[in-house]
């Protein structure tokens, strides 16, 4: 059972990396990677919310969805369920812990939008399916993606800083070589497919 | 005959101007994700722009009724239930496509370039207006995706939307198909767009100096 757990863990930090093997959450990836603080932030309010989003998609889908024969609402019901709880996060975190609050503060209204957390959620389900076990695997599945996320965007970004200071044709300046770092990051994941199982 | 051209400037600048992938870089994860081959590129824009029209249409309609401080939130429901439609219909009859784009269907909903134009745009202009800015940002983005999928495709496997191109002597640059490949040719097609778009910036100031010296 922690093999199998340590498997799907792996494989969503290191061989399926959510942002540079699957291509979630590409727009927060390029626009809040230009310093290494800010992704850190960004990367550890995802995790956060991805876990909470797990949990409760998952028993959205198992406990009301299903048992009243509602699956095709999947889409609608998931999308607004991530709404909701990041308004609340939002909501909890500038009552009750105020410092991570202010260091977040910009990127949490950001998630809502932010496709890896819906992707997680989804694949949670089409993945483990009702297999037994499976709210389990999808808790891991959360973390270990959210990690993922952050693991890449915080390489991008120390990549970007040094780039900054750095002497860059006029023609590539700004997105286009940003990509191309990217690509070469993809390269670097890619090599972790041999790890496969 | 004003109303015809102001129609036609929405539209161009949705397919052109404001171009959502090139010049605005919305909608990066489906840009990047589904363009391994052409069909899918097609399939995966038209579904968008689909989507993107009917939420344009219906957001415009109900823009005096929504209250202001839940708008985002009704924009998503709106969003996301002609996304369950278009799901359902392609499931129903093109399987094949459906299966292929997977996950990805359902994440238009969280496309940044529909929430995008319902906020910037259908929430304040007329009907018409929003139903052509949504063929507009569509046509564009189909495009911008057949583009990437076009070059990436002929590259990694040397075929177009499935026809072989080269015969069996080619030997594909096969990492274009792979992850990199997406980022490596978005970044280059990025760069070519910049090129031009510099010298065009150039010709434009020399053509201006030129204008004030012989004004001088």
């Amino acid at each position: 059972m922690v093999a199998e757990l340590l498997i799907i863990s792996v494989g969503a930090i290191l061989i399926n990396n959510f942002v540079l093997v699957q291509f979630l959450g590409i727009c927060p990836f390029l626009g809040v990677s230009k310093k290494v603080d800010t992704s850190v932030g960004m990367g550890f309010a995802v995790i956060f919310v991805m876990v909470c989003a797990s949990v409760i998609t998952w028993c959205v889908q198992y406990y009301l969805l299903v048992p009243f024969g509602l699956e095709y609402m999947q889409t609608i019901a998931f999308i607004l369920v991530i709404a909701v709880l990041v308004q609340f996060v939002e909501m909890f975190l500038k009552k009750s812990i105020p410092s991570l609050y202010s260091s977040l503060g910009v990127y949490l209204p950001l998630i809502t939008t932010n496709c890896a957390v819906l992707g997680v959620a989804i694949q949670n389900i089409t993945k483990f399916g009702g297999a037994e076990m499976s709210f389990l695997k999808s808790i891991v599945y959360g973390v270990s993606a959210g990690i993922g996320f952050t693991v890449a965007i915080v390489l991008f970004a120390g990549v970007r800083e040094r780039l900054e200071s750095s002497d860059v044709p006029e023609f590539l300046k700004g997105m286009p070589i940003a990509l191309v770092t990217a690509a070469l990051l993809s390269i670097a994941f890619l090599g972790f497919s041999g790890l496969s199982f | 005959m004003k109303q015809g051209s102001s129609y036609m400037k929405t539209f161009i600048n949705g397919l052109l101007t404001e171009n959502p992938t090139f010049v605005l870089f919305l909608g990066m994860c489906p840009t990047l994700a589904v363009t391994t081959g052409v069909i899918n590129a097609i399939g995966m824009g038209l579904s968008t722009t689909a989507v993107l029209i009917c939420s344009n249409i219906v957001i415009s309609l109900l823009r005096n009724f929504i209250p202001d401080k839940i708008r985002i939130a009704g924009y998503i429901v709106i969003i996301a239930g002609f996304v369950t439609i278009v799901q359902m219909l392609m499931n129903a009859y093109v399987p094949s496509l459906s299966s292929s784009l997977g996950i990805y269907i359902p994440l238009i909903v969280v496309n940044c370039i529909i929430l995008g134009r319902a906020e910037s745009f259908a929430n304040k202009n007329s009907v018409g207006k929003s139903a052509i800015d949504g063929i507009g940002m569509g046509l564009g983005f189909t495009c911008s995706l057949t583009l990437i999928a076009a070059v990436r495709e002929i590259l990694g496997a040397g075929t177009f939307a499935g026809v072989s191109l080269f015969g069996s002597g080619f030997q594909p640059v096969s990492i274009m198909i792979l992850p990199p490949g997406a980022f490596l040719t978005l970044g280059c097609l990025l760069a070519v767009i910049n090129i031009i778009a510099g010298r065009k910036k150039k010709a434009a100031q020399n053509a201006e100096n030129l204008n004030a010296e012989g004004d001088m």
